[in-house]
């Protein structure tokens, strides 16, 4: 049953907390061996969902499933197969890494649950120091030791909620490449993030703001559903420069990118009229850039907003 | 719920977490072992609902033989320490008002000669009875005294004013205690009261603690099911359990010397006993929202458990709807069997009858508590 196209499979789920939707309507597709990245701002609804495919909140509506099984009557099923990675770190800092490797083995009734852990022990580098309580890890390492027991027992999905949140650069890459090793033996991946760059480095992604998917697609097609037009400009004064295009038709977002400045809008058409005279200007720079992820988020995010108001 | 699908992989992770995590709890670990030793050295020697020697006044106007008899007399008793000589009553009254004094003697001029006369002279005890249970046994050793201590003085002509004997004699036993102390009905109460308290608090905080430090999230991802959380929290704190009723059955034994029958059938009682009280623990910690809140709840119930058992005041001194009550909690049924076991010598055909209404208790909460466990998070 597991051999359809999709691992995760939902649509119009909606959740509701004290009366305020928190997930709306959500259709989701994730492919068989895909990265697909969720993202959207703190409080979108991207753990809430998370938390729904993997059994841990039930739907008020929808339907769906989740490899296979059904999100609302066979979250047991979904639980064995699916490795869930907690936003914020949960297990057990009063014990050691070994301790709690060891634990969730038994937990997921591992039948040779000592090599397992060994294993993964190995696979962490953190053989020597196994005997080491969890909560004196540092961040990264919680993060890569979180891993390691959400894949303990060989799952087919792995869900990560936010999992480089607070973790640096070095430490983030790492993750990332782990990540890719993973997907290449035909694990899915479905992981929420804030960060630009790792928006980039899925094959697939979703955005959600205020509970609503907004736009999904690789990164490719979201920048091309965007329309989004970018130019970018250096010269002196850029700070006046943007109190006084920010006010313009067709400019729809200014925003600072160190020397530079990018300005973006919908109306191709629109936003070249009004930045003429400024084109003119021998003070400034303009070219045409491309625009990024960020650009089409934050154009995205404003203009949820304006709907939602 | 139902037994289907219990995995022994994972209750067995659920118990070794607990015990790792128990050991690592310093405090709390010490604080299992130390509470029922300091309470029980504590509260052992401490209460006394037979007090003696209470401080006593006396306004003594005459000085007859009687009257220094009768004074004599009190303090002979062992209840009453004489502590004042008094000439005035309202020295007397202000000692009372200010609690220098449990008790007054007043002895009226010419008690000796109106004695003699057959007058029946008043002789006035006032006692500060504001705490009955404190002079009420004092009151009661004061009226044995009047019926004999002037009999020694009443002779020759006089022995026509001795109180007359009732036409039979009255014989008390005081079985199980004969000697009337006091440590030995407290003390294995108090075995019931630390483990109420200790196994309720332990268990209450252990699905919060989960809940407060996040951990929850991860173990409800995985495929645990409700009862294996739920037994296999409970397993440890039944260990802890036992080790506190040897340390305290070891205590009694050794410091108190209170008598030690059927230890055997007691130790088996416990484990009733201890498994109720757990529940309880798992049910509030399922209802709490955090450890805060756990706490509250434990309290909630420690109290009538202290207060309505038995273990306090005497139970059948409550009205009915109270010992209805009383009858629900477990630590009642305990105080019985321990008391009755220990003291009394009772086998299992005696036990038996508190053992159900334990058992049924922890039924009942236990299935109210698997209910309350949410294996989401909603």
């Amino acid at each position: 049953m597991n051999d359809d196209a999709f691992v995760i499979d939902v649509a119009g789920v909606n959740k509701s907390f004290n009366g305020k939707r928190v997930v709306r309507d959500l259709d989701m597709q994730v492919r068989r061996g895909e990265i697909y990245g969720f993202l959207g701002p703190n409080g979108s609804g991207k753990t809430t969902s998370i938390r729904m495919l993997c059994g841990l909140l039930t739907p008020d509506s929808g339907r769906g499933t989740c490899l296979g099984y059904d999100i609302i009557r066979e979250t047991a099923e979904i639980k064995r197969r699916v490795g869930y990675m907690t936003q914020r770190f949960s297990l057990y800092e009063d014990l050691s890494i070994q301790e709690n490797l060891d634990f969730m083995a038994r937990m997921y009734g591992m039948p040779n649950r000592r090599q397992v852990v060994t294993d993964a022990l190995q696979r962490l580098g953190l053989t020597d120091r196994r005997r080491q309580l969890a909560g004196t890890l540092s961040g990264g390492w919680k993060q890569r030791m979180a891993l390691a027991a959400c894949m303990l027992h060989a799952p087919q999905l792995l869900l990560l909620d936010e999992p480089t949140a607070g973790v640096d650069p070095k430490a983030r890459r790492d993750f990332w490449s782990e990540i890719y090793t993973l997907a290449a033996t035909g694990i899915s991946v479905l992981v929420s993030t804030h960060y630009m760059d790792e928006a980039e480095r899925c094959h697939r992604l979703a955005y959600i703001a205020d509970g609503r998917l907004l736009a999904r697609g690789t990164p490719q097609q979201v920048l091309e559903a965007a329309g989004l037009t970018t130019w970018s400009v250096e010269g002196e004064g850029l700070q006046q420069l943007a109190a006084q295009l920010r006010d313009l038709p067709g400019v729809e977002q200014v925003v600072p990118f160190g020397a530079t400045l990018h300005v973006s809008g919908t109306d191709a058409a629109l936003l070249a009229q009004s930045i003429a005279p400024y084109q003119a200007s021998a003070d400034y720079r303009w070219s045409a850039a491309r625009p990024g992820l960020e650009d089409v988020f934050i154009q995205l995010m404003e203009h949820a907003q304006d709907n939602g108001a | 719920m139902s037994l289907r699908g219990f995995s022994w992989s994972r209750f067995i992770a659920m118990v070794v977490k607990e015990f790792i995590q128990m050991r690592r709890d310093r405090l709390t670990f010490a604080m299992m072992v130390g509470i029922p030793l300091i309470q029980l050295t504590l509260f052992g020697f401490a209460i006394n609902s037979d007090p003696k020697h209470l401080p006593t006044a006396v306004v003594t106007a005459d000085h007859s033989v009687f009257a220094r008899s009768f004074v004599a007399g009190l303090a002979h008793s062992g209840y009453f320490e004489i502590v004042q000589d008094l000439e005035t009553e309202s020295e007397a009254r202000r000692m009372l008002d200010t609690g220098e004094v449990q008790f007054v003697v007043t002895v009226p001029v010419d008690f000796g000669r109106k004695l003699l006369r057959g007058e029946r002279p008043v002789l006035l005890v006032e006692a500060d009875a504001t705490d009955p249970s404190a002079t009420s046994n004092a009151i009661t050793a004061l009226v044995t005294l009047g019926q004999t201590v002037l009999n020694r003085d009443l002779t020759g002509t006089l022995v026509a004013l001795q109180p007359r004997q009732p036409p039979y004699e009255l014989r008390i036993h005081r079985n199980y205690n004969p000697e009337g102390l006091t440590h030995y009905n407290i003390v294995p109460g108090l075995m019931g009261v630390i483990l109420t308290m200790t196994m309720i608090m332990m268990t209450g905080l252990a699905i919060t603690r989960e809940r407060e430090r996040g951990t929850m999230e991860n173990l409800l991802a995985t495929p645990v099911r409700p009862l294996e959380v739920t037994i296999g929290k409970i397993v440890p704190y039944i260990l802890v359990g036992y080790i506190q009723v040897s340390l305290i059955l070891l205590a009694a034994w050794a410091i108190f010397e209170v008598p030690m029958q059927g230890v055997a059938l007691l130790l088996l009682c416990v484990l009733a006993f201890v498994a109720a009280n757990l529940s309880v623990g798992i049910m509030f910690s399922t209802l709490a929202k955090n450890q805060m809140q756990a706490m509250q709840m434990t309290f909630f119930f420690f109290l009538p458990s202290i207060l309505l058992s038995g273990f306090m005041f005497p139970f059948r001194g409550m009205p009915q709807w109270a010992q209805a009550i009383g009858e629900i909690l477990p630590l009642t049924h305990f105080l019985r069997l321990v008391r009755g076991i220990l003291l009394k010598g009772n086998g299992v055909a005696e036990a038996l009858p508190h053992l159900w209404p334990i058992a049924l208790f922890m039924l009942v909460v236990m299935c109210v508590g698997l209910k309350r466990y949410r294996k989401t998070l909603d």
